[in-house]
């Protein structure tokens, strides 16, 4: 590679010329991520109001699902932790973000500074990217991608159990609550992130140069596409809605809220 | 006619600093205009680099408050002239005079990645048949006007200074736009890699803000490169795919 003989100028952490409020976005990136990591780790390991069964619903928070350990297994490690299913759950749709390309970009930026914002000074001199452990983990993107395309199918059903509620004769009876729209939204808005994400593009169909002869491949391709324009809103959207629908039921559960049969 | 204040770096690699000027403007004009009336009027002696005054020759990348810019498409009515208006020279490159950089070094690394490599023809008559749709993607690439811009902008060209380990967003798009071609045989990915040092990207999309062509550099290059690289070094299981294949 060529080199550069002459030495160039380095700026100072935060020093630019940039007249605009450079500092608010990765602000407000900053603040975001803090808000949900906060709320999702307590959320997941509450281990209690995660389920709303009064008047026969069936509402699970999504971040329980699939609710595959009612009590702890024999691996746990009780003496350490208690145990939540939410606490097995979590580190995969969080890896998955964690991963995400939009939001390494974005956190980057917002807790590491590296930059702070474009055109923006660093607090470091040394720089070693995406090359080196532990960094290099990121490249596992699509893995977590694999586990998350499951997740999304996973919460669909949850939605559609959350159609079906337990009349006073015991059997199920379709029916719609306030809860149920929320339980369908959320896997929808979490999808149209998932099947977005600049990995599922390249698996689909980006890797190959001429798509044009694989029908089926180029137009979920031209799907993902047009997702990926909008990933930034819809991993946001996904992110607070997900962390809503964890409220509702929660709240729900504990007698705050009152979920609303629509019929 | 309306005055404003343009505070314009001038000098040279030894010795330089930024200098006012207050000159008049008018409804319609962009910096470069501003710029040629300054070195018109009060410094004759003003360097700046510059062509087609239309956002395709790319020769007139400069610094504006701070943001990296071509002087010929940044109107007036987009910042506030109610303070100076700074006009640096890009940072990533070694300044020669007042506005103008040295921007060769983007050339050298240019020479030494694997150019185009056609496959065998597809026609007797030596041509290639291909689908549009699949040289959709390499031709938002060809947009490009090497104003480098986006290299300028680049935290790791531009902060760390590390051009001997890192090809830039330019260069990248320029291999994408050979890579994702239906007709180029070449493999560039182990260059990619090794040399051009595409794990440094930490996708900060800097590049793709600047681009005054719009291309969606880190989304539609960077990444899908970055996609591919995965394939190759970092994904088992397509690589005992490609074994049993």
């Amino acid at each position: 590679m060529s080199s550069i003989d002459v030495p160039l100028k380095q700026a100072g952490f935060g020093q630019t010329l940039r007249k605009d409020i450079w500092w608010r976005e990765p602000l407000l990136v900053f603040l975001g991520y803090a808000i949900f990591i906060v709320y999702a780790t307590w959320a997941c390991a509450a281990g209690n109001n995660y389920l709303y069964t009064a008047n026969g619903a069936d509402y699970l928070s999504p971040f329980y699902s699939p609710d595959l350990f009612t009590t702890a297994p024999s691996w746990w490690p009780t003496s350490l932790i208690a145990f939540s299913m939410g606490l097995i759950v979590l580190p995969f749709p969080g890896l998955f973000r964690f991963t995400c390309y939009y939001y390494r970009g974005a956190y980057y930026k917002a807790y590491w500074a590296d930059p702070p914002a474009c055109t923006v000074g660093e607090p470091r001199k040394t720089y070693w990217g995406e090359r080196k452990f532990p960094l290099i983990l990121q490249n596992a993107h699509r893995w977590f991608l694999y586990v998350a395309i499951y997740l999304v199918f996973d919460l669909l059903y949850d939605g559609w159990r959350s159609l079906w509620f337990t009349g006073a004769d015991g059997a199920k009876h379709f029916g719609v609550g306030v809860g149920s729209l929320v339980l369908i939204l959320n896997p929808i808005l979490l999808g149209l992130y998932t099947f977005g994400c600049h990995s599922f593009r390249h698996l689909i169909g980006g890797r190959l140069d001429e798509i044009s002869k694989h029908g089926l491949r180029k137009s979920c391709y031209d799907c993902a596409s047009g997702l990926n324009k909008q990933h930034m809103r819809w991993a946001w959207i996904s992110m607070f809605f997900v962390g809503f629908a964890d409220l509702y039921v929660r709240l729900c559960s504990m007698g705050i809220w009152t979920d609303w049969r629509i019929f | 006619m309306a005055t404003a204040t343009f505070r314009i770096w001038r000098g040279d690699s030894k010795q330089a600093g930024f200098k006012d000027y207050t000159t008049e403007v008018s409804e319609g004009m962009v910096v470069l205009d501003v710029v040629h009336k300054i070195q018109a009027e009060q410094a004759n002696d003003l360097a700046v680099r510059w062509n087609c005054k239309a956002g395709k020759c790319g020769s007139c990348s400069a610094e504006i408050n701070g943001n990296p810019k071509l002087m010929c498409m940044t109107r007036l009515n987009s910042l506030p002239l109610d303070q100076p208006v700074t006009v640096e020279p890009m940072h990533t490159f070694p300044h020669i005079k007042d506005l103008v950089t040295d921007v060769s070094w983007n050339f050298r690394v240019k020479e030494k990645i694997q150019r185009f490599t056609p496959r065998k023809p597809d026609a007797p008559d030596g041509t290639w048949r291909v689908q549009q749709a699949d040289v959709d993607r390499p031709q938002e690439f060809r947009k490009c006007i090497e104003c480098f811009l986006c290299q300028d902008v680049c935290h790791i060209l531009r902060d760390h200074h590390m051009h001997d380990k890192f090809i830039g967003p330019r260069f990248l798009v320029y291999s994408a736009a050979m890579e994702m071609n239906p007709i180029d045989a070449a493999d560039r990915l182990k260059d990619l890699h090794d040399n051009g040092g595409i794990g440094y990207c930490n996708i900060t999309k800097c590049c793709t803000k600047v681009c005054p062509e719009e291309i969606k550099i880190t989304d539609n290059a960077i990444i899908p490169l970055k996609e591919r690289v995965v394939d190759e070094y970092y994904d088992p299981l397509r690589r005992l795919f490609k074994i049993f294949k």
